[in-house]
């Protein structure tokens, strides 16, 4: 296990990180404003992912299929939320999670129908092929760096956002008191739709980064949604501090589980024991990693104040 | 004498399931006591739901956690050979009561939302463990080499298999019934319609809270053994967390806190998803839209429909 190895999977767990970060962080600040559970998030990011695949496959220009898929997934989300999901603010969590639950199944066969059950499977944009050289011997491929850069530029952006501009202000305000920022004459339905559709986009730029790295079929998004929500309780609901943390966290852990956990298992136990153990532990880490952190910390690692 | 809608509908709805194989014979369509096993079987697991859901207000999104380790215990232990139900059973309601007081202990530190989704984060931890059990098929599952042997009870019989199971259901929602009406679930929906003053009143709802949590997950956990023998197949999808929503989906379509409702909701959507899917490969772009319509507009589900005892109509 060389150290350039380790270096090599960490920078794999960053950017598995940045992409749970970016879904993690609309989630929570839907949740934190709207105090909605969206099981349909996923649901966005596959939609990004497959608009980016088609768009890419029909004109070959990975500029337009950017472009699209992200307008394409902000569109889709202000229709659900203004169809679907302005009705459930009021309602209580439990309808939520069904009624969003019952949106997950209309698209991942939407989407089954339109594209088939088959995965797609999309190449990286010629610009961004091969290899860059981090360190000297350290080849790290092209693609995942820039989504690394990605993912921090947009981390940044939405600190600066968030913090320092007033639609951040009003955001920060609506998280912690909804009725009384409407009083004081903010359009705080408008602002729910601005900070869904905004959301909606980022799990929309996650998608279509995953495309070239993941395989992208029906339910794809399920999948990283899971492990979001994960992100979200170890995080912190409702902050965006804690997003960044947990998600990079989760990333890592994951990472690094699954790559090294059996090697490293393998010098304490016997060889087979291990290559049994190993695998089955690393799918569960990032679970008992939560369930560590909520034992110590029920609010999560930064519990948003409200 | 009080009219009682809601007993004449148990009543009458248990009759009806009891009248399914004699009418599935004779109308020679034995699928019909398959399918009919099949939806009590998924009553069973939506009934324990709603008895943490409905009267606990716990609102746990990974309940096919529990019927995924009821019937990997019973696989396992035939994949040992250990084939007799009065162990493997018992065996799987304690496993996935266990699985249940671990995952509880944990997550009813947290409510609202949190428990939402941790609830669900440990039900996909345990599918992933499903898979990686290359032993015991991982991804693909495992067949199971027979039933559970119960001495002269013989479940390859589809007839005595469904009448234990129908037995089964009747004795839970009676004990469900005792349960909820007892101190002890007087504390737990007391906990539910308000936990300060629950606490206020000298009561420890965390206590009571995962007891109830634990019971739910045994009983979710038979359920699983039972579904185990009823497909005489093992696998992680068991445990996937659409499953988890479908049970959830049954408790409210019946009717969440009625009990009987779970039931009623578990036939209606197993004969909907079966109905469907005899239309067309892609039933669930009707069905998920129809969940969101029941959401919205029909809370009380179907079985809420029935008045009360005592209740005026209209």
């Amino acid at each position: 296990m060389s150290l350039l190895l380790i270096l090599e999977q960490g920078l794999n767990g960053l950017q598995f990180g940045v992409m749970l970060f970016l879904m993690a962080a609309g989630l929570t600040l839907v949740f934190g404003i709207m105090n909605l559970v969206n099981l349909a998030h996923g649901s966005l990011y596959m939609v990004g992912a497959y608009l980016a695949a088609t768009v890419f496959a029909w004109t070959g220009s990975w500029a337009l299929a950017v472009a699209l898929a992200l307008v394409g997934t902000l569109v889709a989300g202000v229709v659900v939320e203004l169809i679907a999901l302005r009705t459930l603010y009021e309602r209580d969590h439990l309808d939520q999670v069904l009624a969003t639950f019952g949106l997950i199944l209309f698209f991942n066969e939407l989407v089954a129908i339109l594209w088939g059950r088959a995965a797609l499977y999309t190449s990286v944009p010629a610009a961004l092929a091969g290899y860059v050289e981090l360190l000297p011997r350290l080849r790290y491929p092209t693609y995942r760096a820039a989504v690394i850069l990605v993912g921090l530029a947009v981390a940044l952006l939405l600190y600066v956002v968030v913090a320092r501009t007033r639609l951040g202000m009003l955001i920060r305000a609506g998280a912690s008191n909804r009725t009384m920022v409407a009083a004081l004459g903010v359009n705080i339905r408008l602002l729910s739709t601005l900070v869904f559709g905004g959301g909606a986009a980022l799990a929309g730029l996650a998608g279509l980064m995953a495309g070239p790295i993941y395989a992208v079929q029906p339910g794809m998004g399920e999948q990283i949604l899971i492990q979001v929500f994960v992100v979200i309780v170890i995080g912190g609901i409702g902050s965006i501090r804690g997003a960044l943390v947990g998600a990079i966290l989760v990333g890592m852990v994951d990472t690094l589980g699954r790559a090294f956990l059996r090697p490293v298992l393998s010098t304490l136990i016997a060889p087979t024991a291990a290559d049994a153990a190993g695998p089955a532990l690393a799918s569960i880490l990032i679970y008992v990693l939560m369930a560590a952190v909520l034992f110590f910390r029920p609010q999560g690692l930064f519990p948003a104040r409200g | 004498m009080r009219r009682r809608p809601r007993a004449l509908v148990i009543v009458a709805g248990l009759l009806l399931l009891a009248l399914v194989p004699p009418a599935a014979a004779a109308l020679d369509q034995p699928f019909y006591v398959d399918l009919f096993r099949r939806m009590m079987i998924f009553a069973l697991a939506a009934l324990s739901l709603d008895l943490i859901l409905g009267y606990g207000g716990m609102v746990s999104f990974g309940h096919a956690a529990y019927l995924g380790v009821g019937a990997y215990a019973v696989g396992i232990l035939g994949f040992y050979g250990i084939e007799s139900g009065f162990i493997q059973w018992p065996v799987a309601i304690l496993a996935s009561a266990l699985a249940a007081l671990v995952i509880g202990a944990v997550s009813l530190r947290t409510s609202g939302v949190s428990f939402i989704m941790i609830t669900l984060a440990f039900a996909q931890m345990l599918y992933y463990l499903g898979i990686s059990l290359e032993t015991f098929g991982g991804d693909n599952g495992m067949p199971l080499r027979t039933r559970s042997r119960f001495g002269p009870l013989d479940l390859r019989n589809p007839y005595a298999f469904y009448y234990l199971v129908l037995a089964l259901l009747t004795l839970l929602l009676f004990l469900g019934s005792r349960f909820v009406n007892a101190r002890f679930g007087m504390v737990i929906r007391a906990a539910k319609s308000n936990e300060p003053r629950a606490r206020a009143i000298g009561f420890s709802p965390y206590r009571y809270k995962l007891t109830a949590f634990v019971m739910s997950g045994g009983m979710c956990g038979l359920a699983g053994a039972l579904l185990a023998n009823q497909t005489e197949y093992l696998t992680p999808d068991f445990m996937h967390w659409t499953r988890s929503g479908e049970i959830m989906f049954m408790v409210i379509l019946g009717g969440i806190g009625t009990l009987f409702g779970p039931v009623v909701g578990a036939v209606v959507l197993l004969l909907l998803e079966d109905v469907l899917s005899a239309l067309t490969a892609h039933w669930q772009i009707i069905l998920g839209p129809f969940l969101v319509l029941v959401v919205l507009f029909a809370k009380r589900g179907l079985f809420g429909l029935v008045p009360e005892a005592g209740e005026r109509r209209g």
